[in-house]
């Protein structure tokens, strides 16, 4: 099951074995027949490291999701709940314990497993509220980076961005800096850190002094990262905020791709069987894993969508020629040998009808003319056409009531392309907002002024345009089909996190010393000893592998971004990327809206 | 596990407690060993310990000392501030940025907890007592919208209600009403007061020109919002009304704050008959755009007008098939024609 883990340069099998032993050696310490309580928020990740089979192996039996009240039944002698250490959280176990029945017997046991780390915060409410006796083993299951595929592994640390950037919380650094430590333990010290951000600063320092404090970390593994470049997800606020554009980009756009799942309307992959009439459509949603075990899918999930149909219709001939191969097969061998290739092409047959339906689906959004316009607007921004005055289109979206996210997506946009908004143009947004959508939004605009994504110009200096041409950020002539740049993802827009990366590895960023000065937070270089004997020489033709940290969050485009530069002839580089989170413009938007009470109405 | 030792320093004490080891800090009295304690905590950036620090200086120091001393580290702030979020303990999180002079961020704490506040007349003192807070100036007026808009939803949501159960109302009778208005944005109060309330004088809460002029809506939004809820009505008179000014000689003219393929939109959406569609289909004002509407909505005379004023005989005479034979229409078309 780890074909996905294994297909990239950098074996992330390991990395998922580590995972498993801690959560082996744990369920083995509460010894006995076990049921886990689960914090919801943590079944999908831990679902990327163990499926219940293993979970069985160790005497789970039973498996209940965290909430308020009295604990199911469940004969088993073990209770062990699987919580991260939040305060609200802790007041339903609390709740829980109390309400167990000290009577029942045979007794149940309670334990706690907090991810990734144990909370003193936590433990001391849990004490103030008299039942943090009642647990016997309180342990951390130091679930840092998860691996995603092959060159993709990420925190799922969703309030990272809100953290890092609003708050100055250091505590995602620091489970960052501690997952870094744990990829350095399994694949050997990356001898060079690049950084460019305060909080890239910041998870360097904590590795140092990790390193220094913790010497039984000097291994003797031969590196397999030449490089870790950590960047702060604020030196790039503009991507995130545009739509994506990428066949994968675009599904989590529309439907979300959790974990790796993606959840679609039932409709369209309802089996059609012969002879069947008048079934009754499905009503769950299809639920579908998308990794690069599937082939297809590996293929088609980095292309721009415009360039996805006739990747489909080529499958569709191919696989159609290989089933009429059957009319072809005489001998006995070349029937078994039919035969034997069966399972595998109606695999491929069935990954094409999803990704034909898939396609469909995305292919009704993106032919509207809400999505042409919104798009349109949001190519002219970034290529620097009008950001400094009040826009028609937002302005009727706004009047129309579209979704409040969409036009806070916009009108950051706008003012992040234009280095902050004049006074009198952010005021009337803010007046249009709140009078549209109530005046509570007053924190969320606020929240997004402090994260600097919808501010007032400060000097009267716009440094987009600056950074755009020196960065060739907007290219005109984009080939979709077959693109030669990484602005493909976006039809015409490169990211300008992915670029950072590519000219770092060439020719260096002493090129941008001037750019890199208009970009908010240091940047640095570190260099990390390797114990003589380990120093790597590389072998003529091969490519450095480069570890890209985002630290508060990547974008499903930016991914395909740095595996089209991995692709690349003489690229001389292959990526593997990190974050703290995978996000697009609507799910980090909402991390920074203040969580608000539902109506009393 | 517990640590009784007297000799770690607080240097070590940090070490000790960032390998997990619980270690009571009660013997640290001075201030000095007191604050290495909680320099060694950041230094170390990790979180339990920070708080832990921070706990035990939250209960052994004198306030002002506390404050001050974290006035000047940043990062041990930070942290502060996120606890006494997380454990809900306002007073002390309002004293703390009061002291820091925070004031912006001071008010807008304050603010947000008129989320947790359900009860209305509750909330609407409430939203009163921040309106001296300490707010930008820009945001000083929408927290005081915010208390007006409510104040007057409060009143207008008694008086409504009376008038449905009261039953004499026509309009409550026949748009029976699906949620109260109270805590709504002010844009769906203006749409609600157009709706049920158009007509009211000025003086009246429920007023939408009293709304229009109390929280100073812009012409545009006003007509847009009146336009939606008197089409939803199929009051087409009022909708004349919105866009007809008398000038000075007393003649009538129509003009819009929006463009008249908006207000085309809004009818059609409400599927107003074709003649009231045709009156503003024929003031679009760019030539394309009324036709490709008229056309659409099947607005014959416009588009007849339209291409006899653009002269183009091509398009009027392929029309011809788009008309009833025999109709008023095509008779036109061939009046125009034959010149």
């Amino acid at each position: 099951m780890a074909a996905h883990l294994s297909s990239g340069r950098v074996n992330l099998t390991a990395l998922r074995e580590a995972g498993r032993r801690e959560l082996r050696e744990f369920l083995d310490k509460c010894a006995g027949s076990k049921a886990i309580v689960w914090d919801e928020y943590l079944t999908g990740p831990f679902g990327l490291i163990a499926q219940y089979s293993l979970l069985k192996e160790h005497e789970v039996e039973k498996m209940f999701t965290l909430k308020p009240g009295r604990l199911p039944q469940a004969d088993v002698k073990n209770i062990i709940f699987f919580v991260r250490p939040r305060l609200e959280l802790m007041d339903i176990i609390t709740d829980n314990v109390l309400r167990e029945d000290r009577g029942r017997s045979p007794q149940r046991d309670f334990h706690i497993l907090f991810v990734p780390r144990r909370s003193l915060l936590c433990e001391q409410w849990l004490k103030e509220q008299g039942v943090l006796g009642s647990f016997i083993h309180r342990e951390q299951y130091s679930l840092d980076l998860i691996p995603f595929d092959g060159d993709l592994l990420s925190m799922e640390s969703e309030s990272a961005f809100k953290e890092c950037y609003l708050e100055s919380d250091q505590t995602t650094l620091y489970h960052a800096a501690k997952g870094l430590m744990t990829l350095q333990a399994l694949y050997g010290t990356i001898p060079q850190i690049f950084g460019k951000g305060e909080c890239a600063r910041h998870v360097a320092n904590m590795m140092i002094r990790m390193k220094r404090e913790f010497p039984g970390s000097q291994n003797s593994i031969f590196p397999v990262f030449d490089t870790l470049l950590l960047l702060d997800r604020n030196v790039d606020l503009l991507t995130p905020l545009a739509t994506q554009l990428t066949y994968e980009g675009l599904i989590d756009e529309i439907y979300g791709i959790q974990n790796t799942y993606v959840k679609l309307p039932p409709e369209k992959f309802a089996p059609k069987k012969q002879g069947e009439g008048g079934k009754d459509l499905p009503t769950e949603p299809k639920k579908l894993q998308l990794n690069s075990a599937e082939e297809l899918y590996a293929e088609i999930r980095d292309k721009n969508f415009n360039a996805v149909g006739s990747v489909l219709s080529k499958k569709a001939k191919i696989i159609s020629a290989a089933f009429e191969e059957r009319h072809h097969a005489k001998t006995v061998g070349e029937i078994k040998q039919f035969v034997s290739q069966l399972p595998h092409m109606q695999a491929a047959r069935s990954s094409l009808a999803n990704h034909t339906s898939i396609a469909e689906l995305i292919k009704d959004i993106t032919t509207s003319e809400d999505f042409f316009d919104n798009l349109t607007v949001e190519q002219e921004f970034m290529s620097g056409i009008d950001t400094d005055k009040v826009n028609n289109y937002i302005e009727d979206c706004i009047a129309q009531k579209h979704p409040l996210i969409k036009i806070l997506r916009l009108v950051c946009l706008q003012s992040v392309c234009n280095s902050g908004l004049k006074q009198k143009v952010l005021d009337y947004y803010k007046r249009e907002i709140l009078q549209t959508y109530g005046y509570e939004h007053i924190l969320t605009l606020n929240n997004l002024e402090k994260a600097g994504l919808l501010k007032p110009q400060t000097s009267s200096r716009n440094n987009y345009p600056t950074i755009r041409k020196t960065l060739r950020l907007w290219m005109d002539d984009v080939n979709e089909q077959n693109p030669n740049d990484i602005s493909y993802v976006y039809s015409g827009y490169a990211p300008l996190s992915v670029r950072l990366a590519q000219l770092l590895a060439r020719p260096g960023w002493r090129s941008i010393e001037e750019v890199l000065k208009m970009l908010p937070g240091p940047h640095f270089e570190e260099r990390q000893q390797l114990p003589t004997g380990l120093q790597k020489k590389r072998q003529h033709g091969e490519n450095r592998v480069t570890l890209v940290f985002f630290l508060g969050g990547v974008t499903y485009a930016e991914i395909a971004a740095l595996r089209f530069l991995s692709q690349m002839e003489d690229g001389g580089t292959e990526y593997v990327i990190a974050t703290t989170k995978l996000i697009n413009g609507t799910t980090w938007i909402k991390s920074l809206m203040e969580k608000l009470e539902p109506a009393p109405f | 596990w517990q640590d009784y030792s007297n000799d770690w320093s607080p240097k070590d004490t940090v070490r000790r407690m960032q390998r997990g080891k619980v270690c009571s800090l009660e013997r640290f009295r001075s201030l000095q060993d007191k604050l290495v304690l909680l320099d060694e905590a950041v230094a170390g950036h990790d979180g339990n310990v920070i708080t832990a620090v921070l706990i035990f200086l939250k209960r052994t120091l004198r306030r002002e000392i506390l404050f001050r001393e974290l006035e000047v580290r940043q990062v041990a702030l930070c942290h502060l501030i996120h606890f006494l979020r997380e454990t809900g303990e306002q007073k002390l999180l309002l004293d703390l940025l009061r002291f820091l002079d925070k004031t912006e961020e001071l008010a807008l704490s304050q603010y947000r907890e008129h989320l947790n506040i359900q009860d209305v007349e509750k909330r609407k003192e409430f939203l009163k007592s921040c309106i001296g807070l300490p707010f930008s100036a820009e945001d000083t007026s929408h927290i005081q919208d915010h208390y007006t808009l409510l104040e007057r939803q409060i009143i207008i949501e008694a008086n409504d209600r009376h008038l449905e159960t009261a039953g004499q109302s026509e309009i409550f009778r026949k748009y029976p009403r699906k949620a109260l208005i109270l805590n709504k944005p002010l844009v769906t109060t203006l749409f609600y007061c157009c709706f049920y309330h158009y007509r009211e004088p000025e003086g009246t809460f429920s007023s939408p020109d009293n709304l229009k002029k109390t929280f100073k809506i812009p012409d545009k939004q006003y007509v847009l919002t009146a336009l939606a809820a008197r089409a939803k009505l199929r009051a087409w008179d009022d909708v004349d009304a919105l866009f007809t000014t008398k000038n000075w000689l007393g003649y009538t003219k129509k003009k819009a704050p929006i463009g008249f393929h908006r207000v085309v939109e809004i009818l059609q959406r409400n599927s107003a008959p074709v003649q009231v569609l045709q009156e503003y289909v024929r003031l679009v004002e760019d030539v394309e755009t009324r036709l490709n509407l008229a056309t659409k909505y099947k607005c014959h005379d416009v588009v007849i007008e339209t291409y006899r004023d653009i002269k183009d005989r091509v398009q009027l005479t392929a029309y011809k098939c788009k008309v009833e034979r025999g109709s008023a229409e095509e008779e036109k078309i061939n009046s125009i024609l034959s010149n």
